[in-house]
């Protein structure tokens, strides 16, 4: 099959595709959450590859792709700073509270 | 549409008149696509793209399984999918060119898939309405797959033709050279479930506006290859059938 491939073969300067993030909601009332990321030329086809790659199975009934470069994470280097100081106020918990039975995803 | 009633179903023909040949037609252009899509595995673009054209060949390959199933059962001589799919000669199937042309570059794949998708869709739209039980529940399943296909199609042709200058010459170049193959879908079958020659209108109305997104110029009608439906095929079928039923014909009846 020596004929087949041709944008694989011959393009040496072919430039890759941005990176996006991909969140799916799992069912109607859960939030998005974070599943992966994917390649795609624009935002239109990473829904659709997002749809191929992260709800093949049903996994979803609804899908964010955004933009890996617009996402402003914290750096691993502040996580001292950023989350340490949370550790040891347990009064920020609520944990002194009973909760009332058939109350899910609290 | 055909409706008459065959009192004697199961012999030759089902209430919507489906015969064999046009289950076949419509398994095998299922079955060939799926294989000539296949090809892309591992050899796509970009990962995405190579898991995209894998979905849409395993659409293809569960519709051509439902069909040569029930081919099979109502041919009645004791052939299953796989008997129908790996032991027949190029002759004996019944698959429009299209789908067997090679892959060609991107764009050529693209434009294949997009104008059998805009034929499969009307198709299977219809199809899913026919007194025929069987049928339409297979087509009303293909239905929302093609769907999908279509959109795949229609946003690479548009992101193609629209594109560089290099990528709009390529997919102008690929509409061009498989555009005389698309005459054969709508060859007109009276005794079908569905006549084909009633869907190019649907065909072009899909199609056309597509191009013209792309910036692409709607090849003009001309030269209009078939044969497909009679078992008269371009070379190119042996070659895909021999990689495809090699393994079979070679272990026959193992399995895994």
């Amino acid at each position: 099959m020596s004929d087949r491939g041709g944008m694989t073969d011959g393009s040496t300067d072919r430039r890759g595709w941005p990176l996006w993030e991909v969140f799916v909601r799992p069912r109607r009332g859960l939030a998005h959450s974070h599943v992966g990321s994917l390649h795609a030329p624009d935002a239109e086809l990473a829904l659709r590859n997002a749809r191929d790659v992260y709800t093949r199975r049903q996994e979803g009934v609804s899908i964010w792709v955004v933009p890996a470069a617009v996402i402003t994470a914290s750096s691993p280097d502040e996580k001292d700073a950023f989350f340490a100081p949370a550790a040891d106020k347990v009064y920020r918990h609520p944990t002194f509270y009973q909760v009332p039975d058939g109350a899910a995803h609290l | 549409m055909n409706t008459s009633v065959d009192s004697a179903a199961g012999t030759t023909g089902t209430p919507a008149g489906t015969t064999v040949p046009h289950l076949l037609a419509l398994g095998d252009d299922a079955l060939i696509a799926a294989q000539r899509l296949g090809e892309w595995v591992s050899a796509a673009p970009e990962l995405e793209e190579d898991v995209a054209l894998a979905n849409i060949a395993l659409d293809q390959l569960g519709a051509a399984r439902l069909l040569l199933t029930y081919a099979g059962e109502l041919e009645g001589a004791g052939r299953d999918e796989d008997t129908l799919a790996y032991l027949r000669g190029d002759r004996d199937f019944r698959n429009c060119l299209l789908v067997e042309l090679p892959n060609g570059d991107f764009a050529v794949t693209i434009a294949k898939l997009l104008f059998l998708a805009a034929y499969q869709l009307p198709l299977y739209t219809a199809l899913r309405d026919c007194a025929d039980e069987r049928l339409a529940a297979i087509a009303g399943k293909a239905c929302k797959e093609v769907a999908y296909h279509l959109d795949h199609a229609r946003l690479w042709t548009v992101r193609l033709g629209d594109g560089t200058a290099e990528s709009h010459r390529r997919m102008q170049a690929a509409v061009e050279e498989v555009w005389p193959y698309t005459h054969e879908l709508f060859t007109p079958d009276p005794t079908a479930p569905v006549d084909p020659a009633g869907l190019r209108a649907e065909f072009l109305a899909t199609v056309e506006p597509v191009l013209a997104a792309a910036t692409l110029d709607r090849p003009a009608d001309g030269w209009a290859p078939d044969g497909g439906r009679a078992g008269r095929h371009t070379e190119h079928l042996s070659y895909l059938l021999a990689e495809m039923q090699v393994v079979h014909r070679a272990h026959p009846g193992a399995s895994w």
